[in-house]
């Protein structure tokens, strides 16, 4: 890839907006070019600073008060009929339930039910950092670990190596997971290690993709195909997604 | 609602314009919620709040709302987008850099980088063509850096 052709892509391949492949391509572009590695730093710097919680304006408190008023006001008035009101009225149940509801709901309960099996899924990182802690079945072979697994576990996790993609499956070993035994598959991408947790999911439901960074961490889970999936690794965001698309498409 | 008033906020640069452009935005959403059948609220509603902050400011302020794409200065900034952007930024710096941004790239880096939102979810909001969304990006972004670095080396120099 020249240095033209990176230039162009720097902004999706920062915003994580283009296919793994070219992803790659620029991926191994920068690691010899100073200069688009540079331009892709400065998008990263820029975006770390744009997010900063301090560029966000936060509305004011009394106007929430005064949009509830105003579409109460807009109703009432709308047409003459006394009939029209409950249908307004439920118009407006249903988009303040749709706007505002929609947004506390999941947070509130969804969120921190997943909140807890984030901070879990870290902690068993962190632990299998420690020398020692890492793996019980050591193998690059998928064909080695897979099997390492039967009778271990009530499933049987997808197992692939991606040395190819340069994420080398390093081994496997099993954890406990909200009080239940999961796999776990260990890859490695330069020094980075990366864990990913594989547990049969609650719901039969497919999820997009949900990204989260804890103590300098970075956390993705999704499910998909009845299965539940964590990954988290210290690997850097834009790199992380990139195996978690192979992941989501083996 | 929170990200309804801080796109209002960005776009029209004004408390009490963005919290009227809010308001408005609310009874419009409200009045045709009819007609709302896509699965994405919040896209949908993001949209409305930005169709109403562009009338509003088209009727407000006439001369802010230029949507010209070719800036006589971008040539001159995309051949040379080796800006010097330092690693702790100077929000307060960012943020009028951002405000004093076109209305246009001011809208696709809220929606991009506060809003947290895909190119297609930003296609959907604006109405613009993938290909264009990108683009304006990566525009929005170079003149970001550029201002931020002129003004560090103007900094640095008194």
């Amino acid at each position: 890839m020249s240095c033209d052709d990176a230039r162009v892509l720097v902004d999706a391949y920062v915003d994580g907006e283009i296919d793994l492949l070219r992803s790659l391509d620029v991926e191994k572009h920068i690691e010899t070019c100073a200069s688009c590695k540079h331009a892709v730093e400065q998008r990263q710097a820029l975006g770390g600073a744009l997010r900063d919680e301090s560029m966000y304006y936060r509305a004011p408190r009394e106007l929430e008060g005064k949009i509830r008023k105003s579409l109460e006001h807009a109703g009432g008035s709308a047409r003459s009929g006394r009939r029209v009101l409950p249908i307004l009225a439920v118009a407006a149940g249903l988009l303040l339930a749709a706007v505002f509801l929609d947004r506390l709901i999941p947070f509130s309960q969804n969120h921190r039910a997943e909140d807890l099996v984030a901070q879990e899924v870290l902690d068993s990182h962190l632990r299998s950092l420690m020398p020692g802690h890492l793996s019980d079945v050591e193998s690059s072979d998928q064909h080695t670990v897979k099997p390492w697994f039967n009778g271990k576990l009530d499933f049987s996790p997808p197992v692939s190596d991606f040395a190819a993609q340069q994420f080398s499956l390093i081994g496997g070993r099993l954890d406990s997971i909200e009080g239940r035994t999961v796999a776990v598959l260990i890859y490695q991408r330069r020094q980075h290690r990366i864990n990913v947790y594989i547990w049969p999911s609650s719901g039969t439901q497919n999820t997009e993709v949900d990204s989260m960074s804890r103590q300098g961490y970075h956390l993705l889970h999704w499910a998909r195909g009845g299965m539940c999936w964590w990954v988290a690794s210290d690997l850097n965001d834009s790199e992380l997604r990139d195996f978690g698309k192979l992941l989501r498409n083996q | 609602m929170k990200a309804a008033y801080n796109l209002a906020r960005w776009l029209t640069r004004n408390d009490q314009d963005a919290e009227d452009v809010v308001q408005e935005a609310y009874l419009r959403a409200f009045r045709f919620y009819d007609s709302f059948r896509g699965s994405d609220a919040r896209a949908w509603l993001l949209m409305i709040v930005r169709n109403t902050c562009f009338t509003w400011l088209a009727q407000n302020r006439k001369a802010q709302v230029s949507l010209n794409e070719e800036m006589p200065e971008l040539a001159h900034i995309e051949s040379n987008p080796e800006t010097i952007l330092l690693a702790g930024v100077d929000l307060e710096l960012l943020r009028t850099s951002l405000a004093a941004l076109p209305i246009e790239f001011r809208e696709a880096i809220v929606l991009r980088e506060l809003e947290g939102l895909s190119y297609k979810e930003i296609s959907a909001v604006t109405g613009l063509p993938l290909g264009t969304v990108m683009s304006r990006l990566a525009r929005a972004r170079t003149r970001l850096q550029q201002t931020l670095a002129g003004r560090f080396s103007k900094g640095g120099a008194a």
